[in-house]
């Protein structure tokens, strides 16, 4: 018989899965699949994205190539801001702020998305590896989750989803405006109205399909008999809300595409092509 | 061997055997009247048989049908049991399964609800009116989970109160009793168990002993049951003195999986016949159509097209002969299968997959698709099921009064649910299980409770527990016949032998195998230590289950007539001289006795539901003549 | 029909230590790991701890970790497997061993005693609750709980830091709690019982970093996390951390 007759190895540590009274096992995992992959690939994709945004909302240039903006520079909101006809300039801070006006506004969106239910998920797995994958053991020797200082702050993220409906609002407009031409003369659109078309489409569903979002229009009603509207209500968000992930990397996706469309256009790398 | 007296003893006004639907709702109710309740299960608390049960709880609440009552259920069920049922526990029965399932939502029990908020209610074969309380396909696990935290309550409670949560109910999980201790006047003093996990014994004293350890189907190789079902409580009452009643009644469902072996057993609902499904032979023969009985000739389609027309136009064709009564389906599979013509696993096909769309099946019959994707790695779609009849339940068991449901000849022991006797005759109805064990349950717990409080019951005899003690490790000294041999071919022989049609000279020759086995298995022998020992386990229920086993067959054997859950090739008629006679089982020089009994009149005034004419199809002439 | 032998190392012990232990088996068509196992007890190792119950899904018994991943033995097939890989079967590891693949599980029935029941509202007697299907399609979701506790073996809360045990409930008993406060009937708030703040100051939600393990383990297909634990965290933010409901709160306490 070989059960049962082995001493302990001494090298046990205290916690986790190699805890005292715990099956004796040394390997801190025995996934055998790929487990890696998908954090992985999340820390990359959002580590690609960190890096370009940050150097898009710096270079505070190539934002509007008219009539198109950057979504990463709308609303508008210093006095540096590029003049944009009928566009989103709303100039509430003034002449003092000297740095790029993407700043300040791309904060409510980052917030949005930082404390975002998926993102979490997202970033404790791929950067914190709190855990790396399901069932395999996280490298910290302490775990207190979002109990205290500063994780426990990501409750505020219903605040940052009442941030991201005007802000989505906002974008919807500049979507609007990019049924000009580059004269401003409406009944327009090129390849760039189709592109602003779809970021919006995904921002919304995004947005909308935030659990914070299903939780205010019904999920803390205790009847939804009482209250048909907010439960049918209640129904579509869930159902979004079933796409979260998907919504949060397509949506996260074109908009970094579509800043690209407007730099590429403002530094007239190509024209835009034109549908009527 | 140590001495006697360090077997650790507790005591407790009431133990209950088993936390399945019964147990648990016999262990609330005796707590809840006032008795230090323990209750002893085998697995885990809450993961008991009950959880199988899908259908629902029958009950006349009417809200489907305005029209249903207790009388109405109450005939249904007499029906069913071909009047075989112990009539005032029937009656009992369908007047008190109501308020059982209601009280169920006032300890957070959600059933589907109708349309203006009240408890859904399903059709059911057999069944008048809609009159089954369920939760989709999983109701017994429902039923099992709000009795389960119904007594978590019950501990907070009493922590509030105590400070202790076990102080006046306690769970005893993965303990397995193998006997009850009696004292020197012949009434219950305990039981005596073995911790599963250490190996280690406890004697639980006490004054009511509640058995509540549902059926026996693990005496069986194709049964639904899990392995949980070995009789215990049968076969600890036969031990305790107390007689089973009607065991001959083992009721099967005609299409469990036979293949592949992950799923062997697990039922193939009914409506996968009614939606299309055909059977079909090793020659592709839908042969269903050679089996249709004379009295059914009438109802019943004579070409495979006109069947086939049923499903779209039932109203001008008749119904196919895939869609006959349960026990006509499982012996024309039977015969199938032993003359040869047999699918490779033993079963016959049970093909939709050419007979539906795709997706209709999935629409139509998802938990199946579901079950046998997830389970057994089957597609229904794209190929047939192998299917065979498999054990499903026993109606027999414990002998017990009615009321009380205190087991006869032994006071202080008190049987409930699956594993008491007498409730529903020959055969139950879906439906009526769940409902029985919270009607007979609560009984159960109540009068038990009643009982110990009453100051009965004596003292545990040390020569008892020392013989229980000696029993328990006698598979250690063994002479090496291996216990899941000897469980198999227990399996074998009952399946073959006292299975679904039974024949007088296969029951004989069933009953010398039982004998043979019951000598080999004095020499069982288990390897290892007592610790979580399956082994071990298994060699200590082997007791059990041929001692059920012999009960099972002996029963069958006397019982010269076909009615219900006992079908007699030889004697294929039910016989109405029959009708009042029940069959005792009492164990007897290491076997088991038979003893014919005479049931009570059945009251006038229930008798009085039923028309003339039927009564005349079941009643003796003496009873009519009364 | 076809037969081959599977290599298997199943972990084999107690309390005081033990080894993965190399086993080559016969496996048919169809088997589960369950299967396989049996067969072992069968054939090789008569005394190889295992619980099991219903071997259709629906007990919730045979919860185990196979090559790693928590999954019910029973619904494991043979056939997601390489004939030539060799199957790791471990007991859970979040939980302490009993013996071979047998834990000892009592944490969770020691956290179901410490989530307050369901308070029957004090007007209503039996068969007079009225629930709408649509107030009670929530709850049921988590009533189909079978509690195998893979996800309490799963979540790294409790798995991978035993000093959490205390403070932590785990996602199952989260989710009963996240049950309860939706039950349309449930008279808890009547009775003084905050359920929202218990789950977050008594049962550790706030530990929860949603990062679905629960989910993904969950043989019911429970969504867990989206429909239990994150609903659960927005009700508590509506009780603890709303600014503006504390605003409300304040004002209305000093003015009275």
């Amino acid at each position: 018989m070989a059960a049962g007759t082995q001493p302990p190895p001494s090298h046990r540590t205290a916690t986790g899965v190699r805890s005292p009274g715990r099956a004796a096992i040394a390997a801190r995992h025995l996934r055998t699949d790929r487990w890696w992959l998908s954090p992985a690939a999340t820390a990359a994709g959002l580590l690609a994205f960190v890096a370009y945004s940050t150097w898009r909302a710096f270079a505070n240039a190539d934002y509007y190539a008219a009539p198109y903006v950057s979504p990463f520079y709308s609303p508008c909101l210093a006095e540096n801001c590029v003049p944009m006809r009928g566009g989103p300039n709303a100039d509430l801070f003034g002449s003092w702020w000297g740095l790029s006006p993407a700043l300040l506004i791309l904060v409510f969106p980052l917030g949005f998305r930082l404390t975002c239910y998926y993102y979490r998920k997202a970033y404790y797995r791929g950067f914190w590896a709190s855990p790396p994958a399901c069932a395999v053991a996280e490298p910290h020797r302490a775990y207190t989750g979002e109990t205290r200082f500063p994780l426990i702050l990501q409750n505020v993220h219903r605040y940052f989803f009442y941030t991201a409906v005007p802000v989505a609002g906002i974008l919807t407009y500049d979507t609007v405006l990019t049924f000009r031409d580059a004269s401003y003369a409406w009944g327009h659109a090129g390849l760039g109205t189709l592109v602003f078309l779809v970021n919006i489409a995904l921002i919304w569903a995004y947005t909308l399909s935030c659990h914070s979002c299903r939780h205010i229009v019904g999920g803390r009603l205790r009847h939804f008999s009482k209250h048909p509207v907010r439960y049918r209500l209640w129904t579509w968000v869930g159902r979004l809300n079933r796409h979260h992930m998907l919504l949060a990397w397509a949506s996260l996706i074109s908009v970094a595409l579509c800043d690209l469309y407007v730099y590429l256009l403002a530094t007239g790398a190509f024209d835009d092509p034109r549908f009527f | 061997m140590s001495p006697v007296s360090s077997v650790e003893r507790q005591r407790w006004d009431v133990v209950v055997v088993g936390a399945g639907g019964a147990g648990l709702r016999a262990a609330i109710e005796a707590r809840r009247a006032g008795a230090r309740t323990a209750v002893v299960c085998k697995s885990l608390f809450g993961k008991a048989h009950t959880v199988m049960a899908e259908g629902g709880i029958a009950a006349s609440m009417a809200n489907a049908n305005e029209h249903d009552d207790w009388k109405v259920h109450f005939r249904d069920t007499m029906r069913g049991g071909k009047f075989l049922n112990q009539w005032r526990m029937a009656e009992l029965h369908a007047q008190e399964a109501p308020e059982r399932v209601w009280e169920l939502e006032t300890w957070g029990a959600l059933f589907d609800r109708t349309p203006d908020g009240r408890i859904a209610q399903r059709n059911f074969g057999g069944h008048e009116y809609p009159r089954l309380a369920h939760v989709g396909d999983r109701t017994g696990l429902e039923l099992l989970r709000t009795l389960q935290q119904k007594t978590v309550s019950l501990q907070q409670e009493d922590h509030r109160e105590t400070g202790d949560h076990e102080s006046r109910l306690k769970v005893f999980q993965e303990f397995t009793v193998t006997r009850i201790l009696k004292d020197a006047d012949g009434r219950v003093a305990g039981v005596f168990c073995y911790e599963r996990e250490s190996g280690r014994f406890l004697v639980l004293e006490a004054p009511s002993v509640v058995l509540a350890t549902g059926g026996i189907g693990k005496s069986f190789k194709v049964t639904s049951n899990s392995w949980e079902y070995t009789g215990d409580g049968h076969a600890l009452a036969l031990l305790a003195g107390a007689p089973l009643v009607n065991m001959e009644f083992v009721q099967f469902h005609p299409t469990g999986m036979v293949w592949p072996p992950s799923v062997k057993g697990i039922l193939v609902t009914e409506s996968v016949r009614g939606d299309g499904g055909v059977l079909r032979n090793s020659d592709g023969e839908r042969f269903m159509f050679d089996y249709v009985p004379d009295v059914f000739k009438e109802k019943y389609a004579e070409t495979e097209e006109e069947g086939d027309r049923w499903y779209e136009d039932p109203e001008n064709n008749r119904r196919p002969p895939e869609l006959l009564p349960r026990d006509e389906v499982a012996r024309a599979i039977n015969s199938e299968v032993k003359a040869g013509r047999g699918s490779p696993h033993g079963g016959v096909f049970l093909d939709v997959s050419t007979r539906l769309p795709a997706d209709a099946i999935r629409r139509r019959l998802p938990s199946m698709y579901h079950q046998f994707k997830e389970l057994a790695d089957v597609d229904i779609t794209a190929e047939a099921m192998e299917v065979g009849p498999t054990c499903h339940y026993v109606m027999g068991g414990v002998a017990v009064d009615s009321e009380t449901a205190a087991a006869v000849g032994v006071p202080g022991l008190f049987a409930c649910g699956e594993v008491a006797g007498g409730m529903h005759g020959s055969n139950r109805l879906g439906g009526n299980s769940l409902s029985d064990l919270l009607v007979f349950g609560r009984r159960a717990g109540l009068y038990a409770a009643q009982y110990a409080v009453s100051g009965a019951g004596g003292v545990v005899e040390a020569d008892e527990v020392d013989a229980a003690r000696t029993e328990a490790l006698a598979p250690f000294d063994g002479g090496g016949e291996n216990p899941y041999t000897l469980h198999q071919e227990l399996q074998q022989t009952m399946n073959d032998l006292v299975g679904i049609i039974r024949r007088e000279g296969e029951m004989a020759e069933a009953l010398e195998r039982i004998g043979a086995l019951r000598e080999r298995a004095g020499r069982v022998a288990v390897e290892g230590h007592r610790q979580f020992n399956p082994g071990w386990h298994l060699a200590l229920d082997l007791r059990n289950m041929l001692l059920v086993s012999e009960c099972v067959a002996r029963a069958a054997l006397e019982r010269t007539e076909s009615r219900g859950g006992h079908t007699r090739e030889d004697r294929p008629a039910m016989e109405r001289s029959w009708r009042p006679v029940n069959l005792l089982c009492r164990a007897a020089d290491g076997g088991v006795v038979l003893e014919r009994v005479r049931t009570e009149p059945v009251r006038p005034d229930l008798l009085a539901l039923f028309e003339k004419e039927e009564l005349a199809k079941y009643l003796a002439e003496e009873e009519l003549e009364a | 029909m076809s037969t081959y032998q599977a290599r298997f190392r199943i972990w084999r012990g107690d309390a005081g230590g033990g080894e993965l232990t190399d086993y080559t088996v016969e496996v048919h068509d169809g088997e589960v790991v369950l299967d396989i196992v049996h067969r072992l007890q069968a054939t090789q190792t008569p005394d190889l701890a295992v619980r099991w119950n219903c071997k259709a899904g629906k007990c919730g018994s045979c919860s185990a970790e196979v090559n790693g991943r928590p999954r019910l033995m029973c619904m494991t097939r043979m056939s997601v497997f390489d004939r030539d890989e060799v199957i790791t079967v471990t007991p859970l590891r979040a939980f302490p061993i009993v013996r071979d693949l047998v834990t000892d599980v009592s944490f969770n029935y020691a956290k179901a005693r410490e989530i307050p029941a369901f308070v029957p509202p004090a007007a209503l007697g039996p068969g007079e609750y009225r629930m709408r299907q649509e107030d009670v399609d929530r709850s049921q979701e988590f009533r189909k709980c079978i509690e195998c506790f893979l996800c309490q073996d799963t979540c790294h809360v409790v798995r991978d830091h035993e000093e959490n045990k205390e403070a932590f409930a785990g996602p199952r008993f989260l989710m009963r709690i996240a049950e309860l406060d939706m039950h349309p009937l449930d008279a808890a708030d009547e009775a003084g019982l905050d359920r929202r703040r218990a789950a977050q100051e008594e049962h550790g939600l706030g530990y929860c970093n949603i990062t679905k393990c629960c989910t993904e383990v969950c043989p019911e297909s429970i969504r867990i996390t989206d429909n239990a634990l994150i609903p659960l965290k927005e009700r508590v933010v509506d009780r603890k951390y709303d600014p503006l409901v504390w605003l409300g709160k304040t004002i209305r306490r000093r003015t009275s």
